[in-house]
């Protein structure tokens, strides 16, 4: 797989390119419009992160330059302008998905990784790990010892930690995927607990080979047993 | 008390007391005046009598004054001696009156003959009883008047002097430096008005320029302060993925990033109050607000079993209302969020939604500081995680589109949104 971020800010572009390294992408970066369009132009990729302020210029032309081009790359918008506006027009424009900074790195993975399920697969891809089988689309998740009965945000939860399999998740990073952006750090997510707990009696019951570990009382990670 | 009525009363008073001792000099006056003519017609009548007794032979005393004006008695040459005319007020029954009446008696003493006479004359004085009185009606008449006459005048050319004046009050009043609102200013004809009007106008300016400079800071300073929040808390998070970090380290880093999650939530409703009292969120629509709150309080559901808090919403009557989407999901989360954060005990948290009223309470042991509770950076003592900004926007958010929010205490805490009548 093959990703493309295109971010002037260096830092910002280091920190995104390590966290997708660790996924196995090939990554390539653009600091700069100009830079940007020269690659997309020549190479083909599966995956554009897009900066929208960019030095030379907006975001947008490149959007508008892929779409000229007919070229079917996925683009997911990364923007410090958290406002409805650059959204929708973002995404009428023809990105795939749109993220605001500050972002959790688990979201920016979970971000990637559900834009190439859908390009590649058109969606029916389902997450494998070890016994447990994950249809996002469909909402199913079992193993060959029978289907779990979740509901949504167990769900959620399941899927946001395995897409960010054997990385640590952070309560807030966790509690912001699930419940949104309103529920802050109020009493500190101790109410994620609960539904984690369901989550583990769960996976038992249908005996998958995941567990679920609690990381120091940060945050939480899935990795098999 | 207004700047009229309290000309009107120093006049009033500077009135009463002209006009009392102007009163009292007339009255000592007047009183001077008719005792003098008084006077001199009773020396007149003496020489007239004194005449009359030379032309008869004799003369004939009178003991009283009967039909008369004179008593006439002859005195002993030691009693006149040394006696000299004199002039004093005694009081005499009079018929018609049928009363002790004051009359001014002339007593003189003169010889023929070698027989010395006294002589008593008296003429009938003014009643200064009636006098006084007269003179205090006239008087009180004059300062009403008067009075009146100033209320008019004051009323009527004050007024339009002041005018501009007045004008410039109600302009001050309806201005507010946060709405941009701009100020009307009449030219006058008064210079002082003029200048009043001209350092107003430039103390304004000024101020508003400052305002938004301020604002402009906080702005640029919020939004170019994300980014490298964003880029260190990201840093952390993949330092956290290392597996050779030892819990501690690991507790360490979290509570970094939770601090600089907290920066970036302050910073973003930072943001967010300068983008709403910038009226950044254009887009009205109809919101339904019964709708609103049933998916705001679902979406609280995993943190209101947490908490073992219940919400009880009582539908007396649709709400809805044009505002942006947006902006009504942010003023109704805060305030519900609000109610959950702050409850006391398991308490029950009801909202009522009326036609154009939305209220929620949630029972506390004390009532708040309604005055500095909406203002920025309100802190509360037991929760280190609120920015102190959550009511502030929504203040800011219901301010925007002429919503009431207001805050009660009746054994529990009432916030309540009252909507404008014409939606």
């Amino acid at each position: 797989m093959k990703i493309l971020i295109v971010e002037d800010e260096k830092d910002m572009l280091q920190n995104m390119q390590d966290t997708l390294i660790k996924e196995n992408y090939l990554i390539e970066t653009a600091s700069d419009l100009n830079s940007a369009i020269a690659k997309v132009g020549v190479y083909d990729y599966d995956c554009i992160l897009l900066d929208i302020n960019l030095p030379d210029g907006s975001g947008m032309e490149i959007l508008n330059f892929l779409r000229k081009n007919e070229k079917t790359e996925g683009v997911i918008i990364v923007s410090a302008r958290n406002s409805l506006d650059d959204r929708l027009l973002g995404l009428n424009t023809g990105a795939d998905d749109y993220l605001a900074k500050p972002f959790h790195m688990a979201e920016l993975n979970a971000r990637v990784k559900a834009l190439l399920r859908r390009k590649k697969f058109a969606g029916s891809e389902v997450l494998k790990i070890a016994n447990l089988c994950i249809d996002v689309e469909n909402y199913i998740s079992k193993t060959e010892h029978g289907e779990m009965e979740l509901n949504r945000k167990e769900f959620d939860i399941l899927t946001y930690l395995a897409t960010n399999q054997n990385r640590l998740v952070s309560k807030s990073a966790l509690a912001e995927h699930v419940w949104g952006d309103h529920i802050d750090q109020a009493d500190n997510f101790e109410f994620i607990y609960s539904q984690i707990k369901n989550l583990r009696k769960k996976l038992k019951e249908i005996k998958a080979e995941v567990e679920i570990k609690a990381v120091y009382g940060i945050g939480y990670k899935l990795s098999l047993t | 008390m207004k700047l009229l009525n309290y000309t009107s009363k120093y006049f009033a008073w500077l009135l009463f007391f002209i006009l009392t001792g102007w009163a009292v000099i007339l009255y000592f006056q007047m009183l001077d005046e008719i005792y003098d003519s008084m006077d001199d017609g009773l020396e007149n009548q003496k020489m007239l009598v004194i005449r009359n007794t030379k032309k008869q032979d004799s003369i004939q005393t009178r003991t009283d004054f009967g039909d008369g004006y004179y008593i006439l008695n002859s005195i002993s040459e030691k009693s006149a001696l040394g006696f000299k005319d004199s002039y004093r007020d005694t009081l005499m029954y009079m018929q018609n009156e049928k009363d002790y009446e004051p009359v001014r008696l002339l007593e003189s003493v003169f010889k023929r003959e070698n027989q010395y006479y006294k002589l008593k004359l008296i003429t009938s004085m003014v009643e200064e009883d009636d006098l006084i009185e007269d003179l205090l009606f006239s008087i009180i008449w004059l300062y009403l008047g008067l009075i009146l006459s100033i209320l008019i005048l004051n009323n009527l050319i004050l007024k339009k002097v002041w005018n501009p004046f007045y004008k410039l009050i109600d302009n001050l009043k309806n201005f507010k430096i946060e709405k941009d609102s701009e100020i009307e200013l009449e030219n006058s004809k008064i210079d002082e008005f003029n200048t009043l009007n001209e350092n107003i106008e430039g103390l304004i300016s000024k101020s508003v320029k400052s305002y938004r400079s301020q604002k402009q800071f906080i702005e640029n300073a919020s939004h170019e302060l994300q980014t490298p929040i964003a880029i260190s808390i990201n840093k952390l998070e993949l330092l956290l993925e290392d597996d050779s970090l030892e819990e501690a380290q690991a507790v360490r880093i979290v509570s970094v990033i939770e601090n600089l999650e907290r920066l970036s939530r302050f910073n973003q409703s930072l943001l967010l109050l300068s983008k709403i009292e910038n009226k950044q969120f254009p887009g009205v629509k109809e919101v339904n607000s019964n709708m609103l709150t049933k998916n705001i309080v679902d979406n609280f559901e995993d943190l209101l079993n947490h908490k073992n808090v219940e919400v009880q919403i009582k539908n007396i009557h649709d709400l809805n209302f044009s505002v942006n989407p947006d902006l009504a999901q942010i003023l109704l989360t805060n305030l519900i969020k609000n109610a959950i954060i702050h409850n006391s005990n398991s308490g029950l948290i009801e909202i009522n939604i009326d036609s154009n009223s939305w209220q929620i309470s949630n029972p506390g042991k004390r009532n708040l500081d309604q005055e500095n509770l909406f203002t920025r950076f309100q802190k509360v003592k037991d929760n280190s995680h609120s920015s102190g900004l959550g009511l502030a926007i929504s203040l800011a958010i219901a301010d925007l589109y002429q919503i009431q929010l207001s805050y009660n205490y009746e054994e529990k805490h009432i916030f309540k949104l009252d909507f404008p009548p014409s939606r």
